[in-house]
């Protein structure tokens, strides 16, 4: 097995070829913001918050997708890539209806917590108010395309982990948004199994447990990296 | 809201106050005078609005508690319960016993700690320090410097209603606790005794209050008494078994100046056939009235005052004593809007004696405190008594829950047709007709303790407008007397 040596933000760091900038961060012991990143599924660099800079390189790149390499530089910390990251926060907060004093998730939110971590005291840009709808045709989940920052962790979990493929990205840009089979109402859709995984992994309080008032909802969506890793070392034992 | 609206016909002069002081939320008053000076008649005006009826569709009812307790950090536990008694209907169920125990010790705490920044925060400086003292001296501050025991005191049994909130709920203000179902959480005992604790202190407070206030509606105070707000009007309010005064649940009577039961119970779930509400072009405040009766003869009041009205006794000894006092003080239906002043101490006494009750009872800490279902009605309505009267929350939801129409009768509304009888009453006392007022040169005319006076007869209603109106604000204070083609004669500011 190869490995490359690296340096990140002044630490020496030698990891397996084909690990990320990301895990080489964390062997480390530096947090990047990160949030469409799950253990467990598949990469997408969909956020943008773990951008980082490479010595050498013009342009950013994102620690969730970026292999490392023998005698990269990278910085995760620098003024820029601070402003960078409030901004991609702003720009999710004032592109949807994210009201955080009545939400589900309030006080358990991924978003919130990176608003913090990243300074957001206000947003400097200003917000859209979409009109957006509400799902409640599931009996037992809900989703609200309000509150939904499209990180696809549910079309992710959905497809690689419980195999039912009920979640997509319908429609562009301005409009993109979740779809469950296809565009129907998500009570309507025959595949999906009511696992609740697509909850779990949702960051904000787009998707929900029916009945939740504000501040109810408090799944965990580190529970999904034991659940991985245990289907993991059961594959893997002889 | 048209910002200049027109005067009443027949009056050629107005005195604006703007906006009213010490009252909850952004209003102002004018006062119209003819061509003798006399007051032509009054309005209060509330001048924001909010939309939260319009912009609650759309979102699951299970949200609604926790969005309309934001209407106001007043009283968020109102609309809280009422938001949440509309939510128990749209799922069809009972809710377990000591749930229902808990959400009366939550609104039992809402009402002692209101009725306790009304009486001592707002209204007791005019009392106490007098009508005409200096307006830069005559709120809480002046009190704590004047008298830093009852402030002290009254301060402090505000104090106590929020901490049982924060204690039942995990948080003073916009506690989302009640929820359709029930509550989310059990009282936990170590709570329950820490509250019982300060009920000694509570009382105290309360008992000298009484005395202290009682015994100026005896002196200096009786002129006040006789014309603030002196009128028959209907009386609206919840009473419990027996016609026990009640706060949570229970039928909804009508009564009039008489006492006459008009309505033993209003159907609360078509409430919309029997109350219906008018609007004027000049405030954002509606003007909810009894349809059968009309606009005028239909109006009513609601709140602490008519809540004693409407109901034969409150059921706790010193309650019970102290209702047979006000009765005998202002007859079996108490028509002086500014015994509402005295009601609110009344019903914190009987709120402090209900919360003693409930902290004794052997199931207070029980577990089971809330129900789960999913909708089984499609339209309903939550009523309960808020600190300043009767709110109804009125929710249309689709098969998923979705919201579709909201309404929202707020007791302020209700309360709207008197607080305008009540302004014109007091101007009319104070502003007498004659060649000085109707000169053009009234700046002398528009004292401070007639602007205070006045405001002071908007405070005994106690007006919440971030709830009736859905609204916020500043209230600095601005008053203009204009001429009859609406230029300004004379000006005050109170900053």
């Amino acid at each position: 097995m190869s490995v490359s040596t690296l340096m990140i933000d002044g630490h020496e760091v030698a990891m397996a070829a084909g690990a990320t900038l990301l895990a080489a961060a964390r062997e480390v012991g530096i947090t990047i913001p990160t949030l469409c990143h799950l253990e467990g599924l598949s990469p997408v660099a969909a956020c943008r918050l773990c951008l980082v800079e490479i010595e050498g390189s013009g342009k950013l790149e994102p620690a969730c997708i970026t292999p490392v390499l023998e005698g990269m530089v990278v910085r995760t910390d620098t003024s820029r890539l601070q402003d960078y990251r409030r901004t991609v926060i702003e720009l999710l907060f004032t592109e949807g209806n994210h009201v955080c004093a009545v939400c589900v998730a309030n006080g358990h939110c991924e978003l919130q917590d990176r608003a913090v971590d990243v300074g957001m005291d206000h947003s400097r840009l200003p917000y859209r108010y979409p009109d957006r709808p509400v799902d409640l045709s599931h009996h037992l989940f809900g989703l609200d395309h309000n509150r939904c920052i499209l990180c696809t962790r549910c079309v992710r979990v959905c497809d690689e982990v419980e195999g039912a493929h009920v979640w997509d990205v319908g429609w562009r840009g301005e409009h993109c948004r979740i779809i469950s089979g296809l565009n129907q109402p998500w009570g309507e859709v025959d595949s999906c199994t009511n696992c609740g995984k697509c909850v779990q992994v949702c960051p904000t309080g787009a998707l929900f447990h029916k009945g939740d008032t504000a501040e109810e909802k408090h799944d965990d969506s580190s529970q999904l990296v034991a659940l991985v890793r245990a289907r993991q070392a059961r594959q893997v034992a002889p | 809201m048209d910002p200049n609206p027109t005067s009443p016909a027949g009056a050629r002069r107005t005195i604006l106050i703007d906006p009213v002081t010490r009252i909850e939320g952004h209003a102002k008053i004018t006062i119209h005078l003819g061509e003798d000076g006399s007051v032509e008649g009054a309005r209060f005006h509330v001048t924001e609005y909010r939309g939260f009826e319009k912009f609650c569709e759309g979102r699951p009812f299970t949200e609604m508690a926790a969005i309309t307790a934001r209407i106001c950090g007043i009283c968020p536990v109102s609309h809280l319960l009422a938001s949440a008694k509309t939510g128990d209907r749209i799922l069809a169920v009972t809710i377990p016993p000591v749930a229902e125990k808990l959400r009366r010790l939550l609104n039992l705490a809402q009402i002692t700690q209101s009725h306790a920044l009304s009486f001592f925060h707002l209204s007791s400086p005019d009392f106490l320090l007098g009508w005409d003292s200096d307006p830069a001296r005559r709120n809480i501050f002046g009190l704590i410097a004047a008298d830093p025991e009852l402030a002290r005191g009254g301060i402090r049994l505000r104090q106590f209603g929020q901490d049982l909130i924060e204690r039942l709920g995990g948080r003073r203000i916009h506690a989302a606790w009640a929820v359709p179902g029930g509550v989310r959480n059990p009282l936990d005992p170590a709570d329950r005794d820490a509250i019982r604790a300060r009920l000694p202190e509570a009382f105290a407070t309360t008992k000298a209050a009484l005395a202290r206030f009682k015994g100026l509606l005896d002196g200096p105070l009786a002129v006040e008494a006789a014309t603030f707000g002196c009128f028959p009007s209907l009386f609206m309010g919840l009473v419990g078994a027996d016609g026990r005064w009640e706060h949570y649940d229970g039928k909804l009577r009508l009564i009039d100046a008489d006492g006459a039961v008009l309505a033993e119970a209003l159907p609360q779930q078509r409430i919309n056939e029997v109350l219906t509400e008018a609007v004027e072009p000049w405030t954002y405040l509606k003007f909810p009235y009894y349809k059968p009766l009309g606009p005028e003869d239909g109006s009513y009041r609601v709140g602490p005052l008519a809540r004693l009205n409407v109901c034969e006794r409150i059921g706790t000894e010193r309650a019970d004593a102290e209702l047979l006092e006000l009765r005998q003080r202002g007859g079996r239906v108490v028509t002086s809007s500014f015994h509402y002043h005295l009601a609110r101490l009344i019903e914190i006494l009987a709120a402090l004696e209900a919360i003693e009750v409930l902290l004794d009872d052997p199931e207070i800490c029980c577990r089971h405190v809330r129900a789960h279902a999913g909708v089984n009605a499609f339209e309903a309505v939550g009523v309960s008594e808020a600190p300043r009267g009767t709110l109804f929350h009125h929710y249309r939801v689709d098969a998923n829950g979705l919201i579709e129409a909201v309404n929202l009768i707020i007791a302020t509304g209700q309360n709207n047709r008197a607080m305008n009888r009540t302004v014109t009453q007091i101007a009319r006392q104070h502003i007498q007709a004659g060649p000085v007022a109707a000169s053009g040169n009234e700046a002398a005319e528009i004292s401070e303790g007639l602007l205070n006076r006045v405001e002071a007869g908007i405070r005994c209603f106690d007006p919440c407008l971030s709830c009736s109106t859905h609204a916020a604000g500043q209230m600095p204070l601005h008053v203009q007397m204009l001429d009859a083609g609406g230029a300004v004669l004379s000006e005050r500011w109170r900053s």
